[in-house]
Formats: C-alpha cells, structure tokens, sequence
C-alpha cells in the first residue's frame, strides 16, 4: 500500500504545490516540516479545518487526504491528534449523529433504498459488514424500528420495516436537489426550521425563485427570516410568488431545554431560563404537536397505508400552556430501553421492563429493547439520571474531564484509543500515554474509556464470532471489518485523493489531463448553472463568515451585532485595487455568469494575488451574511450566495463556493 | 480604601470577536448606533456615549507592504492612578471607588465637558441626551456584587482578564518573558508600572510591539502637567512679541521723525 501511495503522489513534489496553489516552496516545506516534527512516539499534531475543504466538488477527498496524513503520521487515536471539523454551527454534530442528511437513520445505520432493500432481511444483509463492530448493526437497527413503531413492531412483521420511507435513489434527496426540485415545481411543500436558504443556497437566486414556486412553506424561526419574507423580497412582485408562508415563531437554546452536541462528540444538556415570549415555542413543541395533530387526523383510519403515523409510539407529555414536551422523555428514547424483563447469558436478572439501557452492549435485535439512537447510550443510564447535565470538576489526572457532560460512544472522549499504545499494549511514550493494556489485570486501563475490547490482550488472534468479529488484538480501528485503518477506500471517485481543479479555475490543470473532478454534480438547470471562464472572469473569488455574524442571518435581527460592520463588502488587495482604481470603501460591483452584486471595497493588505502556474492572479474575498431581512441599513445587503453555481461534490453533493471566478468593476 | 481592581487585556491572545463590545452594551444597557465606515473590521472610529468598550484593528506591514501582523486590541478607559479627567472635574461627579477605579456620578455632572478633552486617551464622552460625560465604570454594579466586568466575562480566550492588580501584575509580567521566549521580542507592559507615566493604569496592557502601532501615546500624560510649561511659554511668546512691538514702533516712529 505504501508503494502505492508513494507512486500516486511522487508528482504532488513541493514545486507542483508552488505552481498549482500559489503557496511558494519555502513556506509549504517550513509548514511540512513544522507538521511532521510535531508527530512521533513524544508528539501528536491536529489537524482543525472548516468549510473550505468542505465547500468543493472535490470536498471528501480533500479531508480524506488529512485523515491519511494524520494516519501515517500516526496522529490518530492519541491525545492532542486526530482531524478536528470546526463546525459552522453549535449543534452540527449531533443534528447529523441524529439523522438529518438523508442517507443515514440515526447512529449512522444507512437510510434504506427502495430497489436494494425492499425487506428487513435484505437491508440488515447488504448493509451489515462482516467484521468489525458494525456487525452489530442488527442490534441497532431493529431497536430504532422498536423506539418508533413500540409494540407495533413485532418479530412477525419484521419490527414494521415496511413503514419506514426507503429512499428512491441514493443521491436523490441533498439540499441541492430539493432546492433544483422546487425550482422544477417537483417539490410542493417546505418545512423549514433553523435554515435560511434563501440566502445559505448556493445559487441563491435561483433557490428563493425555487422557494416562491412551493405551494406552501412553514419556517419556524426566532425572526422573520429572508426565507420567510422570500414572497417580498425588494424587486419581485409579491403577486407573482405562488407560495403560500407560515411563519411560526421558534425559541432559542435559552428558551428550552435541549442539548447540543460539539465537534468532540458532547453532548451538553442545558435548561430553559427564560419562558419564549409571546407565540415563541421550542421546535420540540412543534413538531410534537404537528405529530399530534396528524394522528388526531388520521385516527380511525383503517388503511393499511395509515399504520406508520397511527402506529408511531408518541407520548412525550406536553404539559403547559405552549404544551412543552418532557424533553427528558426523548433522551431516554434516544439511550434505549428494555421492553421486557431481560437476563443475562447465565440467566441472572438484568433489567426490569422500561428500565434505562447502560450501554449499548446490552442491546438486541429481538425487540427486546428499543433504542432511539444506540451511539448515545448510557447517557440516560438510569431514571432521572442525566448525565450530559453533569458539569463535575475534574478528579486528579483526568484531564479530559470526563465528568463534563456525555461524550459518545460510551463518554469516551477519544475514539480509536487503542492507537495509543503500541502493539504490545504499552503507551508510545509516558508524554502521550492513553490507555494501556494491565497484564496482570487483564484488561485495558488509563486516562479513558476503552474504545477496543476491554479485555482483549494485545496478541489475541482475530475474533472468530461475537462483537467484535475480525478485530485482533492490535486493531485500533474497530468500527472497519478488518480493523485496520483504512488507506485505499471505496468511495466514488476513488481510492486515493486526487487533484482536481475547480470548476472554474484560472489555470488549467497540471497534474493531469483530467481538468475537474469527472464524478462531480453538475445541476441541470440551463443558463441558471452558467460557468465562467478566465478570460471573462479573471479572478479568484472565495466566500466566507466572519465572527461577528452568525452563517445566515439570526445575527442580523440583533441590533447590537449587526452594529459591528458597517455593511456587507468585498476584501481586496491593494494591488488589483491600484489597477483598478479602487480606493478603500469605494462601491463595486462583483459579477459571475449566475449574477452581480454591489457591495463595498475594503482594500487590506491581508488579501494577497497568487502566483499560480507562473502568472499573477488576484483574490477577492467575500463574507456571505448579509440578505435583505435585518434590523437596520448595515444588516441589510445584496445575497453573496446568488454569485455561487450549482456545483455538488460526488459524495455529499456540498457546493462549490470556496475557489470560483469573478469580475469586478468599480462603480461609477 | 479596598484592594485595587485592575483589567489585564493581553493583545496576544484578542482574536478581535468583539464579544467584549456587545457584552458591555448588553449589560449597561447602551443603545445600538448606525455604525461608519472606517476601512477595516473596526466599529466605531472612537469612544462614544454609547460605546465603552472598542476593539481597534491594525495592520502591520513590513518594507515590501506584506502584512506582518494583523493586530486586534480591546480598548477601555484606563482608570488611571492619576486620572485627568478626575482632575478637571469643577463640581467633583468624577470620584475614585475603593477599588481604585474612576466614575462619574450622572447626577452631579453638570455637562461642562472638562473631563473629556482632559482624558489622554479620548475615552469620556458626552452624552447628548442626558447632557453629561459617560464612560466605562469597570461595570460597577457587577463588582460590587462580586461578579467581574461583562467584557472580561464574555471574552472566549481570556484576553481580558480581571482582578486585583497586583495578582495580574505578576501575571502580565510572566506572560510577557513567555511571549519574548516565544520570539515576540517587542512584547511588552503598557500602564502596568505604578512608579510609571499617570501613576500606573489601572486598565494596563500586554502590547507586541510600540504603543503607536496601537493608537496609544507613547507617553501618556494629563494636559495638567502642561499648565507650568505651556504658562512659561505663553509668558515667553507674550515677551517676545512686545519686544518685537518695540522694536517695530521705535523704528516707524523713526520713520515719522524723517
């Protein structure tokens, strides 16, 4: 494998990186070298990245190619390692452990596709590997379809795996595609909470056209946000926008109780401290009574194809005069329960019927327990018992602070621990010692929960059966069917990382024939998807946030936030400004083949040209906040969003708004 | 007279968020303003009535115009040992806390506006509304109730830190020998020297490099001090300018002898 990687990127040479990304060979090897000093026996170096590797339509490449560097480096599963994801927003990790992208159920089982997977059995046969721990995923998968459906799941009807929605192709239902199929007319309905697409979009303009071709849209939000007034946006005459918009007031973290789970997997509970004024409900309160409401409506009914909303299991105890649901009910939902008297293996007592799970070892795929989503077990490990509220002092030495809230899996707060020590069980080195394997004890012990068998001895040979079938004693990676960390992936466009060139690019591409990545998305929408070529649009442009405002608006409804920049504008460097007459705040217009915007020039020496394949190009950057809802004249400005195509990288079909092609021209 | 409060704000550390800002209006209640333009991230130029706290923004570049440092400071009233604006006060509003630090009674202020072109920092502002002089109080409500200012409070990375001054003292100064081990070789204390310029401020700073880069004077000092030196040279130029009116009346009144 190594030989392999060796002969992939022997052209990626220190040179090649000067030509095609403008870093000049000095500063990359100062970086390179910095990087790879920081890693060994004694050391570990992180990786942090946000949306700028995320943002492309060669996005899962990019991160992928950090998370094999940081393996051969040996940066993965010990302290102060591993590739951290700065989120754009608090709860972005536990909003995906919890099933909002489309093709996963939560806990990361995959959503069922309807041609491969019509039955129970076909679903758990194809997507259940045949090692590692994900041979569990029966366990997990029939104890969500028990957590749903209750006693309507029954061995007998294959725990109701005919109600769940099984997707219609696996690429079918990304935000582009729902936004493209609005637009089309295909989509009729929106229900729209905590987003702002008419702004967030890429293509902008086209997406709030595709929001006034819905029939209807709800948005529940804290403020009138640019979706919600998307019928009224200065320019369009209200009368030509055929949707029709509820706006339902939402409540924010202070308002309700919750929890939100940050980048390093913790969940922290929080507890309402102020009631949401006037109509405000939690989201919670919403969908709850939407749930409600639907059954009162199909109750009765004796249609077979009614069952899923009649049968859904569905008491959450609202109580109050906004019916606020227990949201202590739903994190015991989400830990998993018993729904029966279980024993152990020797026929001892373990749990009583409805009693809390304390781990997710304990689950079956019997229906003998339900689980809302398995990887947080143990969170609600006994009634009454919450543990990501805890907020305990660290004890001596336990510097990860384990009584802080609930990290899953199991409060483990580094995942794929079993890296830390070497083969035979002992820390690299005492600097960054983990967790290492008691020989006299026989089991793993240290400064965190075991993520590995925790009495597998470090020479024991592959597990033939049980959960961890596969794994031998030196396989950290125990969530892969091998146990090994993996370099050669399956995932569509290919097995290793590879350099392809944006969409629009100033250069063409110099390490191979191959211009841009051939897998990519490319949405058909006629002259709407236009792209631009360097000669029209001869700069860089990049698109980013800024501190100060939040991704796409809440900050805009704050007079006190939206008081911190005088409006929305462009960064330019003092070089192209010179070249094109620009003084620092003059107007200009930024224009791509999709659309122009007019914002303000702020001329800083931050913003420097690249020498990229030998020529001079200039950067423009521009922050995206700003939309035409908000409290006052600096919240309010042109959508920088409207600029970006509509481009999708092949696996998660995420735009490309990092590294397109401009013109700008300063305004008369 | 109680221990001294003081605020240590390390420059090193501002990731120039300016949650600082918002948290102090939040907190003392100060209306929003239609923001300028200033031509960076900045937001106000200067203190006004209604803005106690300011981050500045500074780019540093080297001979070749790269950028070498972008510089973000939180800027607040310094309460200083020896406080000009104290000084100037004709009806006595401005008073000294027992924690050393500086207010203004909005009661007794009687608009005069002494205290503001008396501060070296152009931090006092008036108030139009209210016809009197505003400034920072170090949140005064919060630090007779135990609690530290709003801004050192909201700040993420612990740029500003609050207590009493001769704990942050000992802090600031092993902060700065870790910075000039680290390479930041001009990293130095602003105000923190009580046998220094205005008797030490009790709002001192960690800088990385010259006050100037930073808007601050190099050497702050109370408009008071000029009055001895000012007066002389005002005697001074009244002397020569009647010498010179001798001068030029003995020889017109030559002239009229011709």
């Amino acid at each position: 494998m190594f030989q392999r990687l060796r002969r992939q990127y022997s052209r990626y040479t220190p040179e090649m990186v000067e030509r095609v990304c403008g870093i000049p060979k000095e500063l990359f090897l100062k970086v390179a070298d910095i990087y790879c000093s920081a890693s060994g026996p004694d050391k570990t170096a992180t990786v942090s990245y946000a949306l700028q590797l995320n943002q492309s339509t060669n996005g899962v490449q990019q991160i992928r190619a950090l998370c094999m560097l940081q393996l051969i480096l040996g940066n993965i599963g010990r302290p102060g390692g591993g590739v951290v994801a700065l989120r754009g927003h608090s709860n972005v990790q536990g909003a995906t452990d919890f099933g909002t992208l489309y093709h996963m159920l939560p806990g990361y089982p995959a959503a069922p596709l309807q041609g491969p997977h019509p039955t129970l059995t076909d679903y758990l046969e194809k997507t259940t590997p045949k090692g590692g721990y994900w041979v569990n995923n029966p366990k997990f998968v029939v104890s969500l379809l028990k957590a749903w459906w209750g006693p309507a799941a029954t061995t007998a009807n294959d725990y109701a795996y005919d109600y769940l929605p099984k997707r219609e192709k696996a690429d079918a239902y990304s935000h582009q595609h729902f936004v493209v199929g609005m637009y089309e007319k295909k989509v009729k309905g929106f229900i729209c909470m905590g987003q702002n697409p008419a702004v967030d979009s890429p293509n902008a303009k086209m997406a709030r056209q595709a929001l006034r071709n819905l029939e209807w849209m709800v948005v529940v939000d804290l403020f009138e946000t640019d979706t919600a007034a998307v019928w009224k946006e200065p320019g369009i005459d209200p009368k030509s926008s055929q949707v029709e918009v509820f706006y339902i007031p939402g409540a924010p973290a202070a308002e309700k109780d919750g929890s939100i789970t940050n980048t390093m997997r913790m969940a922290q509970w929080h507890v309402r401290a102020v009631e949401p004024p006037g109509d405000a409900r939690s989201d919670a309160a919403f969908i709850v009574d939407v749930g409600t409401r639907l059954k009162a409506l199909y109750a009765g009914s004796k249609a077979r194809r009614d069952r899923p909303v009649l049968d859904l299991v569905w008491d959450y105890q609202p109580q109050g005069p906004k019916q606020e649901p227990n949201m202590e009910l739903v994190l015991k939902e989400c830990n998993g329960y018993t729904t029966e008297d279980l024993t152990d293996k020797d026929g001892a007592p373990l749990y009583k019927k409805g009693e809390p799970l304390k781990t997710f070892g304990h689950l079956r795929d019997d229906g003998s327990t339900a689980c809302g989503n398995w990887i947080y077990t143990g969170i609600y490990p006994e009634e009454g018992k919450n543990m990501a509220l805890r907020r305990e002092k660290p004890k001596a030495g336990d510097y990860l602070g384990h009584g802080w809230g609930f990290a899953w899996p199991a409060n483990r707060r580094i995942i794929y621990n079993r890296a830390s020590a070497d083969p035979s069980g002992k820390p690299w080195s005492e600097k960054k010692k983990l967790i290492w394997w008691d020989a006299e004890a026989k089991k793993w012990v240290g400064n965190d929960v075991p993520d590995f068998s925790p009495t597998m001895a470090p020479d024991a040979p592959r597990a033939k059966d049980g959960p961890f079938k596969g794994v031998s004693g030196t396989d950290a990676f125990i969530m892969n069917p091998h146990g090994l960390g993996q370099f050669f992936a399956s995932i569509v466009d290919g097995p290793f990382p590879e350099h392809y060139e944006p969409f629009e690019s100033p250069t063409q591409n110099l390490l191979s024939k191959v211009q841009t990545n051939p897998l990519a998305k490319v949405y058909n929408i006629g002259d709407l998807n236009k792209l631009g070529t360097p000669d029209r649009y001869p700069y860089i442009l990049t698109t980013y946030r800024l501190t100060e405002h939040h991704a796409a608006g809440m900050s805009r409804h704050v007079p006190w936030l939206s008081e911190l920049f005088f409006g929305h504008f462009a960064e330019i460097g003092p070089e192209m400004a010179k070249e094109l007459g620009i003084r620092n705040g003059d107007m200009v217009t930024v224009e791509t083949p999709r659309a122009k915007i007019k914002v303000r020039a702020l001329v800083t020496e931050r913003i420097q040209p690249f020498m990229i394949n030998d020529k001079k190009v200039y950067q423009v950057g521009i922050p995206w906040h700003w939309g035409y809802q908000g409290v006052m004249q600096s919240a309010r400005g042109d959508v920088t969003n409207d600029l970006v195509a509509s481009l999708g990288d092949p696996t998660t079909f995420i735009q490309e708004s990092k590294a397109l092609l401009c013109n700008v021209r300063k305004e008369a | 007279m109680a221990r001294t409060l003081a605020m240590f704000t390390d420059v090193s550390l501002c990731i120039g968020c300016r949650a600082c800002q918002v948290a102090c209006k939040q907190w003392n209640q100060l209306a929003p303003e239609e923001p300028e333009w200033t031509g960076t991230y900045q937001n106000h130029h200067h203190f006004t009535d209604k803005s106690y706290r300011l981050v500045r923004f500074f780019e540093e570049t080297d001979d070749k115009g790269q950028i070498k440092q972008w510089h973000m400071m939180s800027d607040v009233c310094k309460h200083c040992a020896q406080a000009g604006c104290l000084e100037a006060c004709p009806t006595g509003a401005i008073y000294r806390t027992e924690y050393g630090t500086v207010n203004i009674n909005q009661d007794i202020c009687n608009g005069c506006r002494y205290c503001v072109s008396a501060c070296p920092f152009g931090v006092v502002a008036f108030n139009h509304d209210t016809g009197t002089a505003t400034k920072c109080t170090f949140c005064n409500d919060r630090i007779h109730n135990g609690l530290g200012p709003a801004c050192a409070k909201a700040c993420p990375t612990q740029s500003i830190k609050f207590g009493f001054r001769d704990e942050l003292a000992v802090v600031a100064r092993k902060r700065v020998d870790e910075l000039k081990t680290l390479g930041y070789k001009d990293a130095r204390l602003y105000g923190e020297d009580t046998a220094g310029d205005l008797g030490g401020l009790n709002a001192f700073f960690l800088l990385l490099g010259k006050p100037s880069i930073y808007g601050l004077p190099e050497k702050p000092k109370l408009p008071q001090k000029n009055v001895v030196v000012d007066s002389l040279l005002s005697i001074g130029s009244a002397l020569i300018v009647g010498l010179g009116a001798l001068v030029a009346f003995r020889g017109r009144g030559g002239q009229g002898d011709a």
